[in-house]
């Protein structure tokens, strides 16, 4: 434990929501994550796990305390600074997998790498095929997003987090929408990314199943850190 | 190693393609916007073309002359102290001749960008045959240079215009004047001037210049024959025209000359304030309205990306989870609105071409002859400019609307 390197880590992180009234959603939040961690997010509705995450994913800036991801201070950023890190180092699946319908699966794959531009267009077709062919896909990659089912569609969006090999891979109820044979094989690939590949995962989840079987557990209630067990 | 892939182009392009029909629809909006827009402002051209084709025909760019001057009402004696006070000024009479015209021709010619100097002696007369008399206006010109300046020869259409130079008493009258009298080539007039003097002239041609109320007045005639009309010796001289270069700059020579020779130089604007005022009134009318179609065609594109925007939201959302900046997501949007922009200029100058084309073989007869309009490169590039401008505007607001979606807000829907 004493090696371990620390990825992502937040220094007594809040957050005030004011609409309809000031309220304090998040209080005192002090984690962190460590490259190679499988970590799951769990805590009853309202209690504030997928406002954590989005303070966590640079798209909020809106908060208190200190957010340090990458050894790097990301509080304070301009958007577009963010924007970069967002591009280069953080990969989201959320419940709903928010496929640009018009473009094949591939495409969709393609379009954070292109935008990132670290690699050659043919580079970058290859390396798509390789993600979807990890998520047994290959075969669909060039139907439209549209025209696939729900389990494949959000395996397409995690091939598509998965295209800039960020450091971190985050999610909020990633398998909210899946059944279980879905939701194992999503287990299983996160699972593979931390061990053989050292990608963090941070994943909000209601499945206490998934949560179970993950690294470690972080238990939120009312905003604040319950529990964080090992 | 970094590479520039643009993904912001495909992105805009897939919008386009998937979104066929509304696309067109805002391409046709803006193909007759522009079509129409180019089309009227060429067509304003043409009237102002015709316009001041047809008054060149009897007003030089710039006319010096003597202006009438007006007795000093207050007159100081010379002799005592008193004042004789004159309670109704009337105009000093005869003397608005221009002294020393040869001296003054050639220092008007000596100018920077004149063309044509031609000097003018007018006499008020009336034209006689039998008992029917018409009052006008008879021009002693040197018939080489009045034609040089007014281009005669194109508007006489019987006789021939180089015959005043040889027949001194000869006279080259406006149709309307002949009809009235009667009269064609070869046959004689004689017209009284207003010192009474009586001329029996030899008609050596007619002209037309589609202005009846000059055509049924005009008349040109030797300058000797127009001094010996006055009683005056021949270097009696009451105008000097001034042809320039560019007759849109002739204020400013006019300004010059007048400067230069103490005389009052006159430009043709100044001179025909009336034509002037209708040629304005007719610019703001057609740029009012022309600009407003634009605007129109402009509204077309704005409401197809306002609409693009909000059905793509969650396309925008994930891109800028994905790291696309505020100014990738502008880009896209952007480039859309240009693309539809694009096609629909091109395509509305081509339309354009065609209107102006099949317009300016539709013979509306009278003075006009064919409808007056032409290829005005100008107008084109207008159209082109202000059409990408009002696309890029119509583009860059939605575009600014997407480019500030909170992804948060609407992931947690
Ligand atoms: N935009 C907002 N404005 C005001 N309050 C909000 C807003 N979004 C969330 N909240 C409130 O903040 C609290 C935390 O919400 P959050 O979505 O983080 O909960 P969660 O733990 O993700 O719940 P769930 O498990 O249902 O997804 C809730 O009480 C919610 O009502
Ligand atoms: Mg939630």
């Amino acid at each position: 434990m004493t090696n371990r390197q620390i990825v992502l880590q937040t220094k007594n992180v809040g957050k005030y929501f004011y609409d309809p009234e000031k309220f304090r959603v998040l209080n005192n939040i002090s984690i962190e994550a460590y490259k190679g961690e499988f970590l799951t997010l769990v805590g009853k509705s309202g209690s504030g796990k997928s406002t954590l995450l989005y303070l966590l994913s640079t798209m909020d800036r809106d908060y208190d305390g200190e957010i340090w991801i990458d050894d790097k201070k990301v509080t304070g950023l301009t958007q577009n600074a963010l924007a970069e890190i967002r591009n280069e180092k953080i990969g989201f699946v959320f419940q709903f997998h928010y496929l640009l319908p018009e473009f094949s699966c591939l495409k969709n794959v393609m379009i954070p790498a292109l935008r990132l531009g670290q690699y050659s267009r043919q580079e970058i077709e290859e390396r798509a095929y390789k993600k979807l062919e990890i998520l047994g896909l290959q075969d669909q990659a060039l139907k439209p997003a549209s025209k696939l089912s729900g389990g494949q569609q959000q395996r397409v969006a995690i091939a598509r987090a998965l295209i800039n090999d960020p450091k971190i891979i985050m999610g909020d109820e990633p398998t909210g929408n899946l059944d279980s044979k879905n939701t194992q094989i999503v287990f299983d690939i996160f699972k593979q990314l931390t061990s053989e590949f050292g990608q963090t995962i941070i994943a909000v989840t209601h499945d206490n199943d998934f949560a179970k079987a993950s690294d470690r557990t972080i238990v939120m209630q009312d905003g604040e850190i319950l529990d964080a067990t090992l | 190693m970094n590479y520039k892939h643009n993904i912001d182009s495909e992105i805009s392009i897939s919008y386009i393609v998937t979104n066929k029909k509304l696309t067109t629809i805002a391409a046709l909006g803006v193909i007759i916007g522009i079509a129409i827009f180019v089309f009227m402002n060429s067509m304003m051209k043409g009237f102002d073309r015709t316009s001041t084709d047809s008054l060149f025909k009897t007003v030089s760019h710039i006319r010096l002359f003597k202006d009438d001057e007006t007795s000093i009402p207050l007159v100081k004696n010379e002799t005592n102290d008193t004042e004789n006070i004159i309670i109704n000024p009337k105009i000093v009479p005869d003397n608005n001749v221009l002294i020393n015209p040869e001296a003054l021709i050639k220092l008007l010619q000596s100018q920077d960008n004149v063309t044509v100097v031609s000097p003018q002696t007018n006499v008020n007369v009336f034209y006689n045959n039998g008992k029917s008399q018409i009052s006008g206006l008879a021009s002693g010109v040197d018939i080489v240079e009045a034609d040089r300046m007014f281009n005669i020869k194109s508007y006489v259409v019987e006789g021939n215009a180089n015959d005043l130079k040889h027949v001194q008493n000869g006279i080259l009258l406006g149709v309307g004047i002949a009809d009235k009298m009667n009269v064609r080539t070869g046959d004689n007039i004689s017209i009284t001037s207003s010192k009474n003097v009586l001329k029996i002239m030899k008609v050596v041609g007619l002209f037309r210049t589609n202005n009846s109320v000059v055509d049924k007045s005009k008349s040109f005639i030797n300058s000797s024959f127009a001094q010996q009309l006055l009683q005056k010796n021949s270097s009696y001289i009451t105008e000097i025209n001034v042809n320039i270069k560019d007759y849109d700059n002739a204020l400013i020579y006019a300004e010059q000359f007048s400067k230069l020779t103490g005389y009052k130089a006159e430009d043709w604007k100044t001179a025909n304030e009336t034509l002037m005022a209708a040629a304005n009134m007719r610019k703001i009318i057609i740029t009012v309205i022309s600009f407003s179609i634009l605007l129109v065609a402009g509204f077309g594109i704005y409401n197809i990306l306002n609409m693009t925007v909000s059905q793509k939201i969650n396309d925008i959302a994930i891109l800028k989870a994905m790291g696309f900046r505020g100014g990738d997501v502008i880009r896209i949007f952007v480039q859309q609105a240009l693309i539809i922009g694009f096609f629909g200029i091109v395509l509305g100058l081509t339309l354009a071409t065609i209107l102006v084309n099949v317009l300016s073989h539709v013979y509306v007869g009278g003075d006009i002859g064919f409808f007056p309009i032409a290829f005005e490169p100008m107008q084109y590039l207008r159209g082109f400019i202000f059409g990408f401008i009002i696309t890029f505007l119509a583009g860059y607001i939605p575009a600014r609307k997407a480019a500030n979606v909170d992804p948060v807000s609407i992931f947690r829907k």
